[in-house]
């Protein structure tokens, strides 16, 4: 038997994108949240001159890339943390929870639906940073921003916090009892991966190609456990009924 | 069994990889695509990671583009239509039939094969026994009332059958899949379900809400069976309004329109019309009355006797436990004796002496000149009765059957289980 119905998980994909697409002040707040973020490093930036010292310019340039880091970190979950207790307080859940859907298909059309905006939004605005920088920032920055390790790094690392990100809010969406809690929970549990990310931006760890698509894989294999994992938190009878079945039935919580 | 469908290349009319050339967001994401990869190149010029960069962006955008574009899709085969049923209720469903008379005439209980055996079912929260060992079954075709006052168990029970929540104790079979967790896939195919809040997606349209469902179904033709669903609800002309436009009755009937659109085996419906007025309620009654019609097995959650009087076959009631089940005549049956109910202009002089007739087993005044007698058959002692009293010279005005309702039925037993302390 297959992991999971890809039509299936197109069927839900499709109607998150839908539901946002009728609400567009969710993409609109997730977009303006990182710009605003943005201002004041990118002031710096351009105070730099060309004569200033190589630590000035890393340590510029680190909290440059440590922001780039967080948008995917920061985004997902103003939109992860909604999809099961959102749903729950719309009265949705309980008819979506009677079709035959698994739990991991469930999860991941919403993952995939959440993923695409988010990724979407950081990639955008890096590239957006990188002409900026490249076209009106000192040489001696943008040979240290344009540097293709770090470059690859941003790429490979973007999607792959994101997804992190995404497992998180859904995780504690699948367990909070309220949106609000969902996503300050979500935010907050989200950000200690980005300690392993920070020691590359601030070049405490000098990022190499090697190294890149080594923190990369890691985060893969991180992130499918995490897919898996919550999945498994996955509990009909929790969602609807507030408490699972504890008898001793050897019964899975969600293995259909 | 599944099978995958593989189109043409020139009928898939698609770009790169899946995209769907109509698709406004297939030629953005081919072109960011080609922007990328050229990028790399540029920028990357001489590096060691301008390969991986890209194969990168390959990879985001295949993954991007199979899972919203699909060049390939996995469906499962059409569901299986009950066997008893000779066609769709989508094909025939019509709402302008009048329901008959609230008493139909006398039902028996149908006798076709079992599509829901439920076995000293049992639910325990904590503890607090939400459902006590609960046994019943319910026939192909059938349409079964299942009453109780709230907290009763009767949603939990529902819940139980539709694998939303694991029973504590007991089994059951739905649509003849045995339940357990690892069948909860294929009961959920074979069952549809209207809890109380029909749960729609308010910022999407009525058909966009529907293939979500015909979607999440995998059923073939979604298309047509949204419009004939939506047809057999009367609600062909509101597909393209979004549901949070839509009144409560409206968005009861666009619950039940998804109830329909995968020719389920059973449908359960969880108080279907809770909070409408009697408008919306008739309509709905009509819907179930031709659902019964075409042969569609309904599981009717409902605490409204009337209702469950003119459209159930049979009815159970639940009080935790299991208090009774039948026909609503049997029921009445049980739980009353028959009785006649004299009335007469003027009191009937020796009472005792006029009512000692064939059939009539005891008699009482509920007023001087009324008369309650208690009979074996009412056809065999209503003649007698007749007679007697015009031979004693009474002045004989009325002479019926007493009519108790399912209301009496249920109240009596409520109020046993009330004084029982249950």
């Amino acid at each position: 038997m297959s992991l999971v119905n890809v039509q299936r998980v197109r069927t839900v994909v499709r109607k998150e994108v839908r539901e946002f697409r009728r609400n567009r002040l969710v993409i609109g707040t997730m977009a303006a949240l990182p710009l605003v973020f943005l201002i004041t490093p990118m002031l710096t930036i351009f105070r730099i001159h060309a004569s200033a010292s190589n630590s000035q310019v890393k340590a510029a340039v680190g909290v440059i890339s440590l922001l780039m880091f967080i948008v995917p970190v920061v985004l997902p979950p103003m939109i992860a943390s909604y999809s099961v207790v959102g749903e729950r307080e719309q009265g949705t859940l309980e008819p979506v929870l009677t079709a035959p859907v698994r739990g991991s298909e469930l999860l991941l059309g919403k993952a995939v639906a959440a993923f695409i905006p988010s990724v979407g939004i950081a990639y955008a605005l890096y590239v957006v940073v990188l002409i900026i920088v490249r076209f009106g920032a000192a040489r001696v920055v943008s040979n240290v921003l344009w540097h293709a390790p770090q470059v690859l790094a941003q790429l490979l690392f973007t999607p792959l916090l994101a997804l992190w990100a995404i497992w998180v809010g859904i995780g504690i969406s699948t367990r909070a009892g309220d949106v609000r809690v969902a996503q300050q929970l979500a935010t907050l549990a989200s950000l200690p991966l980005l300690g392993f990310t920070s020691l590359t931006s601030f070049q405490i760890i000098k990022p190499s190609v090697p190294l890149a698509v080594g923190l990369a894989l890691a985060l893969l294999i991180i992130d499918v456990a995490a897919w898996r994992v919550v999945s498994r938190l996955f509990n009909r009878e929790r969602l609807i009924a507030g408490r699972p079945e504890r008898h001793a039935r050897n019964e899975t919580p969600e293995t259909t | 069994m599944k099978r995958l469908v593989v189109e043409p290349w020139f009928r898939r009319r698609r770009v790169g990889l899946g995209w769907r050339a109509v698709a406004w967001q297939g030629w953005v994401a081919t072109a960011v695509l080609v922007l990328g990869v050229v990028g790399a190149v540029v920028v990357l010029r001489g590096s060691a990671a301008r390969i991986p960069v890209m194969i990168v962006i390959v990879v985001v955008y295949a993954a991007i583009a199979l899972l919203t574009g699909g060049a390939e899709a996995e469906i499962a085969e059409p569901p299986t239509v009950d066997a008893t049923r000779s066609e769709s209720p989508l094909t025939t469903l019509q709402t302008d039939v009048r329901l008959p008379d609230p008493v139909r005439a006398r039902r028996t209980a149908p006798s076709g094969p079992e599509v829901l055996s439920v076995e000293h079912l049992s639910k325990r929260f904590g503890e607090r026994l939400a459902v006590d060992d609960v046994s019943f079954s319910v026939t192909a075709g059938e349409v079964f009332g299942f009453l109780g006052p709230n907290g009763a168990g009767k949603t939990t029970t529902v819940r139980m059958l539709a694998t939303l929540i694991t029973p504590s104790a007991g089994s059951a079979s739905v649509a003849g899949i045995p339940l357990t967790a690892e069948n909860g896939l294929e009961i959920r195919q074979q069952i549809a379900v209207m809890p109380e809040n029909p749960g729609l997606y308010l910022r999407l349209s009525v058909a966009e809400n529907l293939e979500f469902f015909a979607g999440l179904y995998s059923l073939p033709d979604p298309q047509e069976r949204i419009r004939r669903a939506l047809a057999a609800v009367n609600l062909a002309g509101r597909a393209n309004d979004l549901c949070g436009t839509l009144s409560k009755g409206l968005r009861q009937r666009v619950g039940l329109a998804r109830t329909l659109l995968s020719d389920p085996s059973i449908i359960f419906l969880d108080e279907p019309t809770s909070g409408l007025d009697p408008v919306a309620s008739r309509e709905v009654h009509q819907l179930i009355d031709n659902l019964r019609t075409q042969g569609v097995t309904v599981f009717l959650t409902t605490h409204r006797l009337d209702e469950a009087q003119q459209l159930c076959d049979r009815v159970a009631i639940l009080n935790t436990k299991l208090r009774t089940i039948g026909t609503p005549e049997e029921l009445r049956d049980r739980l009353f004796t028959k009785a006649l109910v004299v009335r007469t202009a003027a009191p009937v002089p020796e009472p005792d002496r006029v009512f000692a007739v064939a059939g009539v087993e005891s008699w009482q005044a509920d007023d001087v000149t009324r008369y309650s007698l208690s009979v074996s058959d009412a056809r065999l002692a209503a003649p007698n009765v007749t007679r007697a009293l015009v031979n004693a010279g009474a002045d004989l005005l009325s002479l019926a059957e007493a009519q108790h309702s399912l209301e009496d039925v249920y109240l009596q037993l409520v109020d046993e289980d009330v004084e029982a302390g249950r």
